[in-house]
Protein backbone atom coordinates (compact mmCIF):
# COMPACT_ATOMS: atom_id res chain seq x y z
CA UNK A 1 0.00 0.00 0.00
CA UNK A 2 1.28 3.41 -1.02
CA UNK A 3 2.38 5.47 1.90
CA UNK A 4 0.43 8.70 1.51
CA UNK A 5 2.28 11.54 3.14
CA UNK A 6 -0.61 13.31 4.84
CA UNK A 7 1.82 15.51 6.63
CA UNK A 8 2.50 17.22 3.29
CA UNK A 9 -0.98 18.70 3.29
CA UNK A 10 -0.67 21.15 6.18
CA UNK A 11 2.97 21.74 5.40
CA UNK A 12 2.50 22.85 1.79
CA UNK A 13 -1.10 23.97 1.65
CA UNK A 14 -0.38 27.64 2.50
CA UNK A 15 2.14 27.87 -0.35
CA UNK A 16 -0.27 26.23 -2.79
CA UNK A 17 -3.10 28.52 -1.69
CA UNK A 18 -0.82 31.46 -2.29
CA UNK A 19 -0.51 30.19 -5.87
CA UNK A 20 -4.26 29.68 -6.04
CA UNK A 21 -4.74 33.33 -5.12
CA UNK A 22 -2.54 34.32 -8.08
CA UNK A 23 -4.59 31.97 -10.28
CA UNK A 24 -7.75 33.77 -9.17
CA UNK A 25 -6.23 37.23 -9.71
CA UNK A 26 -4.97 36.17 -13.11
CA UNK A 27 -8.34 34.73 -14.13
CA UNK A 28 -10.50 37.57 -12.86
CA UNK A 29 -8.27 40.26 -14.37
CA UNK A 30 -8.10 38.44 -17.71
CA UNK A 31 -11.86 37.87 -17.66
CA UNK A 32 -12.53 41.57 -17.12
CA UNK A 33 -10.36 42.52 -20.10
CA UNK A 34 -11.72 39.69 -22.23
CA UNK A 35 -15.32 40.74 -21.57
CA UNK A 36 -14.70 44.30 -22.70
CA UNK A 37 -12.63 43.09 -25.65
CA UNK A 38 -15.20 40.47 -26.60
CA UNK A 39 -18.11 42.95 -26.62
CA UNK A 40 -16.16 45.59 -28.55
CA UNK A 41 -14.92 43.06 -31.12
CA UNK A 42 -18.43 41.64 -31.53
CA UNK A 43 -19.85 45.14 -32.12
CA UNK A 44 -17.01 45.93 -34.50
CA UNK A 45 -17.55 42.78 -36.52
CA UNK A 46 -21.27 43.46 -36.73
CA UNK A 47 -20.75 47.01 -37.97
CA UNK A 48 -21.10 47.61 -41.68
CA UNK A 49 -17.66 49.21 -41.84
CA UNK A 50 -15.50 46.62 -43.58
CA UNK A 51 -12.34 48.46 -42.61
CA UNK A 52 -13.18 47.73 -38.99
CA UNK A 53 -14.91 44.37 -39.36
CA UNK A 54 -12.46 42.46 -41.60
CA UNK A 55 -9.32 42.96 -39.44
CA UNK A 56 -11.37 41.90 -36.41
CA UNK A 57 -12.50 38.79 -38.29
CA UNK A 58 -8.83 38.03 -38.89
CA UNK A 59 -7.99 38.56 -35.20
CA UNK A 60 -10.68 36.12 -34.08
CA UNK A 61 -9.67 33.55 -36.67
CA UNK A 62 -5.95 33.70 -35.90
CA UNK A 63 -6.36 33.58 -32.13
CA UNK A 64 -8.70 30.64 -32.31
CA UNK A 65 -6.38 28.69 -34.58
CA UNK A 66 -3.20 28.78 -32.46
CA UNK A 67 -2.87 26.81 -29.21
CA UNK A 68 -3.13 29.00 -26.13
CA UNK A 69 0.18 27.82 -24.70
CA UNK A 70 1.92 28.77 -27.95
CA UNK A 71 0.27 32.19 -27.86
CA UNK A 72 1.54 32.72 -24.33
CA UNK A 73 5.07 31.69 -25.28
CA UNK A 74 5.05 33.93 -28.34
CA UNK A 75 3.87 36.91 -26.30
CA UNK A 76 6.32 36.23 -23.50
CA UNK A 77 9.33 35.91 -25.80
CA UNK A 78 8.38 38.39 -28.53
CA UNK A 79 7.43 41.46 -26.52
CA UNK A 80 10.94 41.98 -25.02
CA UNK A 81 12.36 41.86 -28.56
CA UNK A 82 10.27 44.88 -29.52
CA UNK A 83 11.18 46.70 -26.35
CA UNK A 84 8.14 45.91 -24.22
CA UNK A 85 9.01 44.39 -20.88
CA UNK A 86 5.98 43.04 -19.10
CA UNK A 87 6.11 41.22 -15.77
CA UNK A 88 5.13 37.56 -16.20
CA UNK A 89 1.75 38.17 -14.56
CA UNK A 90 0.78 40.87 -17.06
CA UNK A 91 2.14 38.93 -20.01
CA UNK A 92 -0.14 36.14 -18.80
CA UNK A 93 -3.10 38.50 -18.50
CA UNK A 94 -2.42 39.84 -22.00
CA UNK A 95 -2.22 36.36 -23.49
CA UNK A 96 -5.28 35.02 -21.71
CA UNK A 97 -7.36 38.16 -22.46
CA UNK A 98 -6.54 38.20 -26.15
CA UNK A 99 -7.33 34.51 -26.41
CA UNK A 100 -10.56 34.57 -24.45
CA UNK A 101 -11.61 37.86 -26.07
CA UNK A 102 -11.60 36.11 -29.45
CA UNK A 103 -13.88 33.35 -28.17
CA UNK A 104 -16.16 35.67 -26.23
CA UNK A 105 -16.61 37.93 -29.25
CA UNK A 106 -18.19 34.95 -31.01
CA UNK A 107 -20.47 34.31 -28.03
CA UNK A 108 -21.55 37.96 -27.93
CA UNK A 109 -21.96 38.14 -31.68
CA UNK A 110 -24.31 35.16 -31.61
CA UNK A 111 -26.23 36.58 -28.63
CA UNK A 112 -26.60 40.00 -30.26
CA UNK A 113 -27.82 38.59 -33.56
CA UNK A 114 -30.33 36.43 -31.69
CA UNK A 115 -32.22 39.56 -30.60
CA UNK A 116 -34.84 40.01 -33.28
CA UNK A 117 -34.27 42.97 -35.56
CA UNK A 118 -37.76 44.28 -34.85
CA UNK A 119 -36.65 45.61 -31.48
CA UNK A 120 -33.88 47.60 -33.17
CA UNK A 121 -36.43 48.98 -35.62
CA UNK A 122 -38.80 49.81 -32.77
CA UNK A 123 -35.99 51.73 -31.05
CA UNK A 124 -35.24 53.63 -34.24
CA UNK A 125 -38.94 54.33 -34.77
CA UNK A 126 -39.19 56.27 -31.51
CA UNK A 127 -36.04 58.24 -32.29
CA UNK A 128 -33.43 56.31 -30.32
CA UNK A 129 -29.82 56.56 -31.46
CA UNK A 130 -27.83 53.48 -32.38
CA UNK A 131 -25.78 53.76 -29.19
CA UNK A 132 -28.95 54.04 -27.13
CA UNK A 133 -30.49 51.04 -28.89
CA UNK A 134 -27.42 48.96 -28.11
CA UNK A 135 -27.09 50.06 -24.51
CA UNK A 136 -30.80 50.08 -23.63
CA UNK A 137 -32.33 47.38 -25.80
CA UNK A 138 -29.94 44.93 -27.42
CA UNK A 139 -27.03 44.47 -25.01
CA UNK A 140 -29.12 44.00 -21.83
CA UNK A 141 -30.91 41.12 -23.53
CA UNK A 142 -27.87 39.76 -25.37
CA UNK A 143 -25.71 39.72 -22.23
CA UNK A 144 -28.32 37.74 -20.36
CA UNK A 145 -28.44 35.23 -23.20
CA UNK A 146 -24.63 35.05 -23.29
CA UNK A 147 -24.22 34.67 -19.52
CA UNK A 148 -24.28 30.85 -19.20
CA UNK A 149 -21.77 30.44 -22.03
CA UNK A 150 -19.57 33.24 -20.71
CA UNK A 151 -19.72 31.65 -17.28
CA UNK A 152 -18.56 28.38 -18.82
CA UNK A 153 -15.64 30.18 -20.43
CA UNK A 154 -14.71 31.69 -17.07
CA UNK A 155 -14.51 28.24 -15.54
CA UNK A 156 -12.37 27.10 -18.47
CA UNK A 157 -10.19 30.14 -17.91
CA UNK A 158 -9.62 29.25 -14.26
CA UNK A 159 -8.23 25.94 -15.43
CA UNK A 160 -6.49 27.13 -18.62
CA UNK A 161 -4.67 29.79 -16.63
CA UNK A 162 -2.47 26.91 -15.43
CA UNK A 163 -0.74 27.16 -18.82
CA UNK A 164 0.69 30.45 -17.67
CA UNK A 165 3.06 28.40 -15.48
CA UNK A 166 4.95 27.86 -18.77
CA UNK A 167 5.98 31.49 -18.71
CA UNK A 168 7.07 31.37 -15.08
CA UNK A 169 4.08 33.03 -13.46
CA UNK A 170 3.85 31.85 -9.87
CA UNK A 171 0.31 30.59 -9.96
CA UNK A 172 -1.14 27.42 -8.50
CA UNK A 173 0.30 24.80 -10.84
CA UNK A 174 3.75 26.36 -10.79
CA UNK A 175 3.75 26.45 -7.01
CA UNK A 176 2.82 22.78 -7.16
CA UNK A 177 5.75 21.89 -9.41
CA UNK A 178 8.08 23.94 -7.23
CA UNK A 179 7.00 21.96 -4.17
CA UNK A 180 7.41 18.69 -6.09
CA UNK A 181 10.94 19.57 -7.14
CA UNK A 182 11.94 19.80 -3.48
CA UNK A 183 9.79 16.99 -2.04
CA UNK A 184 9.62 14.52 -4.97
CA UNK A 185 6.04 13.79 -3.87
CA UNK A 186 4.28 14.20 -7.20
CA UNK A 187 1.11 12.32 -6.40
CA UNK A 188 0.24 14.09 -3.14
CA UNK A 189 1.00 17.53 -4.45
CA UNK A 190 -0.78 17.09 -7.79
CA UNK A 191 -3.78 15.71 -5.93
CA UNK A 192 -3.80 18.78 -3.73
CA UNK A 193 -3.45 21.04 -6.76
CA UNK A 194 -6.29 19.18 -8.47
CA UNK A 195 -8.47 19.54 -5.40
CA UNK A 196 -7.87 23.27 -5.16
CA UNK A 197 -8.71 23.69 -8.88
CA UNK A 198 -11.87 21.68 -8.35
CA UNK A 199 -13.02 23.74 -5.36
CA UNK A 200 -12.38 27.00 -7.23
CA UNK A 201 -14.12 25.88 -10.43
CA UNK A 202 -17.04 24.32 -8.60
CA UNK A 203 -17.59 27.48 -6.56
CA UNK A 204 -17.36 29.56 -9.71
CA UNK A 205 -19.92 27.41 -11.49
CA UNK A 206 -22.34 27.73 -8.52
CA UNK A 207 -21.86 31.50 -8.55
CA UNK A 208 -22.55 31.67 -12.29
CA UNK A 209 -25.73 29.63 -11.85
CA UNK A 210 -26.81 31.95 -9.04
CA UNK A 211 -26.10 35.04 -11.14
CA UNK A 212 -28.03 33.55 -14.03
CA UNK A 213 -30.99 33.00 -11.74
CA UNK A 214 -30.86 36.54 -10.32
CA UNK A 215 -30.67 38.12 -13.77
CA UNK A 216 -33.65 36.18 -15.10
CA UNK A 217 -36.92 38.08 -14.66
CA UNK A 218 -39.16 36.33 -12.15
CA UNK A 219 -41.77 35.18 -14.63
CA UNK A 220 -39.13 33.50 -16.80
CA UNK A 221 -37.52 31.47 -14.01
CA UNK A 222 -38.16 27.88 -14.96
CA UNK A 223 -37.14 24.53 -13.52
CA UNK A 224 -37.06 26.06 -10.09
CA UNK A 225 -40.35 24.95 -8.58
CA UNK A 226 -40.81 26.73 -5.26
CA UNK A 227 -43.83 24.62 -4.43
CA UNK A 228 -44.63 21.09 -5.53
CA UNK A 229 -46.99 21.19 -8.51
CA UNK A 230 -50.56 20.18 -7.74
CA UNK A 231 -51.41 16.77 -9.22
CA UNK A 232 -53.77 17.17 -12.15
CA UNK A 233 -56.52 14.98 -10.70
CA UNK A 234 -56.57 17.11 -7.54
CA UNK A 235 -57.66 20.16 -9.50
CA UNK A 236 -61.35 21.01 -9.74
CA UNK A 237 -62.52 20.55 -13.32
CA UNK A 238 -63.44 24.19 -13.76
CA UNK A 239 -59.86 25.28 -13.14
CA UNK A 240 -58.16 23.04 -15.63
CA UNK A 241 -58.60 25.35 -18.57
CA UNK A 242 -56.71 28.61 -18.51
CA UNK A 243 -57.15 31.31 -21.05
CA UNK A 244 -55.60 34.67 -21.61
CA UNK A 245 -58.08 37.43 -22.20
CA UNK B 1 -44.58 80.88 -45.95
CA UNK B 2 -46.21 79.72 -42.75
CA UNK B 3 -49.64 78.29 -43.00
CA UNK B 4 -52.33 78.35 -40.33
CA UNK B 5 -52.50 75.28 -38.13
CA UNK B 6 -55.53 73.83 -39.84
CA UNK B 7 -56.80 70.48 -41.00
CA UNK B 8 -55.88 71.49 -44.52
CA UNK B 9 -52.18 71.73 -43.79
CA UNK B 10 -49.96 69.11 -45.43
CA UNK B 11 -48.07 67.23 -42.74
CA UNK B 12 -46.30 64.99 -45.21
CA UNK B 13 -45.53 65.61 -48.83
CA UNK B 14 -43.83 62.93 -50.88
CA UNK B 15 -42.65 63.59 -54.41
CA UNK B 16 -41.22 61.09 -56.87
CA UNK B 17 -40.00 58.83 -54.06
CA UNK B 18 -37.91 55.93 -55.32
CA UNK B 19 -36.33 52.94 -53.62
CA UNK B 20 -34.09 50.44 -55.34
CA UNK B 21 -32.66 47.20 -54.01
CA UNK B 22 -29.77 46.59 -56.36
CA UNK B 23 -31.22 47.10 -59.82
CA UNK B 24 -34.80 46.40 -58.76
CA UNK B 25 -37.00 49.38 -58.10
CA UNK B 26 -39.56 48.66 -55.37
CA UNK B 27 -40.79 52.26 -55.40
CA UNK B 28 -40.77 53.89 -58.80
CA UNK B 29 -41.77 57.45 -58.09
CA UNK B 30 -44.41 57.76 -55.40
CA UNK B 31 -46.37 60.99 -54.94
CA UNK B 32 -48.35 61.28 -51.72
CA UNK B 33 -49.77 63.94 -49.44
CA UNK B 34 -50.98 63.50 -45.89
CA UNK B 35 -52.91 66.32 -44.30
CA UNK B 36 -52.84 67.07 -40.60
CA UNK B 37 -55.62 65.23 -38.78
CA UNK B 38 -56.23 62.90 -41.69
CA UNK B 39 -56.37 59.11 -41.61
CA UNK B 40 -54.76 57.67 -44.73
CA UNK B 41 -54.90 54.02 -45.65
CA UNK B 42 -52.41 52.49 -48.02
CA UNK B 43 -53.83 49.41 -49.69
CA UNK B 44 -52.69 47.22 -52.52
CA UNK B 45 -51.39 43.79 -53.49
CA UNK B 46 -48.52 42.09 -51.64
CA UNK B 47 -45.12 43.07 -52.94
CA UNK B 48 -46.49 46.28 -54.39
CA UNK B 49 -44.33 48.48 -52.15
CA UNK B 50 -46.80 49.45 -49.39
CA UNK B 51 -44.54 48.61 -46.45
CA UNK B 52 -41.45 49.95 -48.17
CA UNK B 53 -43.26 53.25 -48.75
CA UNK B 54 -44.25 53.46 -45.09
CA UNK B 55 -40.72 52.62 -43.95
CA UNK B 56 -39.22 55.22 -46.26
CA UNK B 57 -41.33 57.91 -44.55
CA UNK B 58 -39.40 57.47 -41.29
CA UNK B 59 -36.19 56.31 -42.99
CA UNK B 60 -36.19 52.83 -41.49
CA UNK B 61 -35.57 52.13 -45.14
CA UNK B 62 -33.38 54.71 -46.83
CA UNK B 63 -34.95 55.93 -50.07
CA UNK B 64 -32.86 56.02 -53.24
CA UNK B 65 -34.33 59.25 -54.60
CA UNK B 66 -37.15 61.74 -54.40
CA UNK B 67 -38.34 64.22 -51.84
CA UNK B 68 -39.99 63.88 -48.42
CA UNK B 69 -41.23 66.90 -46.49
CA UNK B 70 -42.42 66.35 -42.93
CA UNK B 71 -43.99 69.38 -41.27
CA UNK B 72 -41.60 72.23 -41.91
CA UNK B 73 -38.58 70.00 -42.50
CA UNK B 74 -37.42 68.64 -45.82
CA UNK B 75 -35.93 65.25 -44.92
CA UNK B 76 -34.56 64.39 -48.33
CA UNK B 77 -34.46 65.85 -51.80
CA UNK B 78 -32.62 65.68 -55.07
CA UNK B 79 -30.34 68.35 -56.42
CA UNK B 80 -29.37 67.52 -59.96
CA UNK B 81 -27.93 64.03 -59.72
CA UNK B 82 -27.22 64.11 -56.00
CA UNK B 83 -29.61 62.75 -53.42
CA UNK B 84 -29.47 64.62 -50.12
CA UNK B 85 -30.70 63.27 -46.77
CA UNK B 86 -30.62 65.36 -43.60
CA UNK B 87 -28.11 64.21 -40.93
CA UNK B 88 -28.98 61.23 -38.73
CA UNK B 89 -29.67 63.51 -35.75
CA UNK B 90 -32.48 65.25 -37.65
CA UNK B 91 -33.83 61.92 -38.86
CA UNK B 92 -34.00 60.75 -35.24
CA UNK B 93 -35.88 63.87 -34.30
CA UNK B 94 -38.32 63.32 -37.15
CA UNK B 95 -38.78 59.66 -36.22
CA UNK B 96 -39.57 60.56 -32.62
CA UNK B 97 -42.44 62.69 -33.93
CA UNK B 98 -43.83 59.95 -36.22
CA UNK B 99 -43.45 56.66 -34.35
CA UNK B 100 -44.40 53.40 -36.01
CA UNK B 101 -46.58 50.51 -34.90
CA UNK B 102 -45.36 47.23 -36.38
CA UNK B 103 -47.00 44.06 -37.60
CA UNK B 104 -45.06 42.00 -35.06
CA UNK B 105 -45.38 44.52 -32.19
CA UNK B 106 -41.62 44.72 -31.60
CA UNK B 107 -41.89 45.47 -27.91
CA UNK B 108 -38.73 45.62 -25.80
CA UNK B 109 -38.94 42.14 -24.33
CA UNK B 110 -36.82 42.79 -21.25
CA UNK B 111 -38.94 45.72 -20.12
CA UNK B 112 -42.34 45.84 -18.53
CA UNK B 113 -45.37 47.37 -20.22
CA UNK B 114 -44.85 50.66 -18.39
CA UNK B 115 -41.11 50.70 -19.11
CA UNK B 116 -41.81 50.12 -22.80
CA UNK B 117 -44.11 53.12 -22.85
CA UNK B 118 -41.83 55.55 -20.97
CA UNK B 119 -38.62 54.58 -22.77
CA UNK B 120 -39.07 57.13 -25.55
CA UNK B 121 -40.36 60.02 -23.43
CA UNK B 122 -37.62 59.67 -20.80
CA UNK B 123 -34.65 58.63 -22.93
CA UNK B 124 -35.27 60.29 -26.29
CA UNK B 125 -37.27 63.33 -25.24
CA UNK B 126 -35.52 63.58 -21.85
CA UNK B 127 -38.78 64.30 -20.10
CA UNK B 128 -39.13 64.11 -16.35
CA UNK B 129 -39.60 60.48 -15.32
CA UNK B 130 -42.46 61.00 -12.86
CA UNK B 131 -44.40 63.04 -15.41
CA UNK B 132 -43.70 60.48 -18.12
CA UNK B 133 -44.98 57.71 -15.86
CA UNK B 134 -48.12 59.67 -15.00
CA UNK B 135 -48.80 60.32 -18.68
CA UNK B 136 -48.02 56.71 -19.62
CA UNK B 137 -50.56 55.50 -17.06
CA UNK B 138 -53.23 57.72 -18.57
CA UNK B 139 -52.43 56.31 -22.02
CA UNK B 140 -52.35 52.72 -20.76
CA UNK B 141 -55.70 53.29 -19.11
CA UNK B 142 -57.04 54.56 -22.43
CA UNK B 143 -55.94 51.39 -24.26
CA UNK B 144 -57.28 49.29 -21.36
CA UNK B 145 -53.97 47.96 -20.08
CA UNK B 146 -53.34 49.92 -16.91
CA UNK B 147 -53.67 46.84 -14.74
CA UNK B 148 -51.02 45.14 -16.91
CA UNK B 149 -48.42 47.88 -16.47
CA UNK B 150 -45.94 45.66 -14.62
CA UNK B 151 -46.27 42.68 -16.96
CA UNK B 152 -43.59 41.66 -19.43
CA UNK B 153 -44.43 41.38 -23.14
CA UNK B 154 -44.34 37.59 -23.19
CA UNK B 155 -47.04 37.52 -20.50
CA UNK B 156 -49.44 39.31 -22.86
CA UNK B 157 -51.67 38.19 -25.72
CA UNK B 158 -50.97 39.45 -29.22
CA UNK B 159 -53.76 41.99 -29.00
CA UNK B 160 -52.48 43.31 -25.69
CA UNK B 161 -48.94 43.55 -27.08
CA UNK B 162 -50.18 45.60 -30.00
CA UNK B 163 -52.07 47.94 -27.69
CA UNK B 164 -48.86 48.44 -25.70
CA UNK B 165 -47.08 49.22 -28.97
CA UNK B 166 -49.76 51.80 -29.78
CA UNK B 167 -49.41 53.24 -26.27
CA UNK B 168 -45.64 53.44 -26.78
CA UNK B 169 -46.23 55.43 -29.96
CA UNK B 170 -48.82 57.70 -28.32
CA UNK B 171 -46.47 58.45 -25.42
CA UNK B 172 -44.18 60.23 -27.89
CA UNK B 173 -46.89 62.93 -28.26
CA UNK B 174 -46.56 62.29 -31.99
CA UNK B 175 -47.66 64.44 -34.88
CA UNK B 176 -48.33 61.29 -36.85
CA UNK B 177 -48.43 57.55 -36.20
CA UNK B 178 -47.41 55.05 -38.86
CA UNK B 179 -49.08 51.63 -38.77
CA UNK B 180 -47.48 48.76 -40.67
CA UNK B 181 -50.17 46.09 -41.00
CA UNK B 182 -51.06 46.36 -37.31
CA UNK B 183 -53.56 43.49 -37.31
CA UNK B 184 -51.94 41.03 -39.73
CA UNK B 185 -50.19 38.99 -37.03
CA UNK B 186 -53.23 38.76 -34.76
CA UNK B 187 -55.74 36.00 -34.25
CA UNK B 188 -59.03 36.99 -35.89
CA UNK B 189 -60.85 37.49 -32.59
CA UNK B 190 -58.22 39.99 -31.42
CA UNK B 191 -58.35 42.18 -34.52
CA UNK B 192 -61.41 44.20 -33.57
CA UNK B 193 -59.84 45.35 -30.29
CA UNK B 194 -56.92 46.90 -32.16
CA UNK B 195 -59.19 48.42 -34.77
CA UNK B 196 -61.24 49.99 -31.95
CA UNK B 197 -58.09 51.52 -30.48
CA UNK B 198 -57.11 52.96 -33.85
CA UNK B 199 -60.65 54.26 -34.36
CA UNK B 200 -60.51 55.98 -30.98
CA UNK B 201 -57.27 57.70 -32.06
CA UNK B 202 -58.92 58.80 -35.30
CA UNK B 203 -61.81 60.31 -33.36
CA UNK B 204 -59.31 62.28 -31.29
CA UNK B 205 -57.89 63.73 -34.50
CA UNK B 206 -54.57 61.86 -34.62
CA UNK B 207 -52.93 61.90 -38.03
CA UNK B 208 -52.29 58.33 -39.12
CA UNK B 209 -50.93 56.48 -42.11
CA UNK B 210 -52.06 52.87 -42.04
CA UNK B 211 -50.90 50.03 -44.27
CA UNK B 212 -53.65 47.45 -43.91
CA UNK B 213 -55.53 44.59 -45.49
CA UNK B 214 -58.65 45.39 -43.47
CA UNK B 215 -60.70 46.80 -46.33
CA UNK B 216 -63.97 47.18 -44.43
CA UNK B 217 -62.12 49.05 -41.77
CA UNK B 218 -60.37 51.25 -44.32
CA UNK B 219 -63.70 52.12 -45.89
CA UNK B 220 -65.20 53.15 -42.54
CA UNK B 221 -62.26 54.97 -41.04
CA UNK B 222 -60.13 56.40 -43.83
CA UNK B 223 -60.29 60.00 -44.98
CA UNK B 224 -58.17 59.03 -47.95
CA UNK B 225 -57.21 55.73 -49.48
CA UNK B 226 -54.07 55.29 -51.57
CA UNK B 227 -53.86 52.27 -53.82
CA UNK B 228 -50.23 51.28 -54.27
CA UNK B 229 -49.17 48.70 -56.84
CA UNK B 230 -45.93 47.99 -58.69
CA UNK B 231 -44.12 50.76 -56.89
CA UNK B 232 -46.42 53.70 -57.58
CA UNK B 233 -49.60 55.24 -56.16
CA UNK B 234 -52.04 54.16 -58.83
CA UNK B 235 -55.11 55.92 -57.44
CA UNK B 236 -55.95 58.06 -54.44
CA UNK B 237 -59.21 59.36 -53.14
CA UNK B 238 -61.96 59.09 -50.60
CA UNK B 239 -62.87 55.51 -49.66
CA UNK B 240 -66.12 55.84 -51.66
CA UNK B 241 -64.20 56.99 -54.72
CA UNK B 242 -61.59 54.26 -54.48
CA UNK B 243 -63.80 51.34 -53.50
CA UNK B 244 -67.00 52.19 -55.40
CA UNK B 245 -65.72 53.95 -58.47
CA UNK B 246 -62.24 52.63 -59.27
CA UNK B 247 -60.87 54.01 -62.51
CA UNK B 248 -57.77 51.99 -63.33
CA UNK B 249 -57.97 48.36 -64.39
CA UNK B 250 -55.43 47.46 -61.74
CA UNK B 251 -57.55 48.85 -58.91
CA UNK B 252 -60.71 47.30 -60.39
CA UNK B 253 -58.91 43.96 -60.49
CA UNK B 254 -57.66 44.36 -56.92
CA UNK B 255 -61.09 45.24 -55.57
CA UNK B 256 -62.82 42.38 -57.30
CA UNK B 257 -60.11 40.00 -56.06
CA UNK B 258 -60.73 40.98 -52.43
CA UNK B 259 -64.50 40.86 -52.80
CA UNK B 260 -64.60 37.38 -54.28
Amino acid sequence: MYDFFFVLIPRHMPYLLEGALVTLELSITSMAFALVLGILVALGRLSDRALLARPLDAYVEIWRDVPLVVQLLVIYFTLPQIGIRLPGFWAGVLGLSLNLGAYLSEVFRAAITSIDDGQREAGLSIGMSRTMIYSRVILPQALRIALPTVGGYFISLLKDSSLVSFIAVNELLRHGTIVISSTFRSMEIYLMVAMIYFVMSFTASRLVARLEFILTPKHLRRNVPTVAPTPLDALPAAHTSTSTP
Amino acid sequence: MSQPHSAQEDLITVRQLRKAYGATYVLKGVDLKVKRGEVSFIIGPSGGGKSTLLRCLNFLVKPSGGEIIFGDRRLCHEDGNTFHVVPERELRDARSRMPMVFQHFNLFNHRTVLENVIEGPTRVQKRNKEEAIAEARVILDKVGLLERQDFYPDQLSGGQKQRVAIARAMAMRPQLILFDEPTSALDPELVSGILDTIRQLAVEGMTMVVVSHEMKFARRLADRVHFVAEGIVVESGTPERVFDAPESDRLKGFISSILH
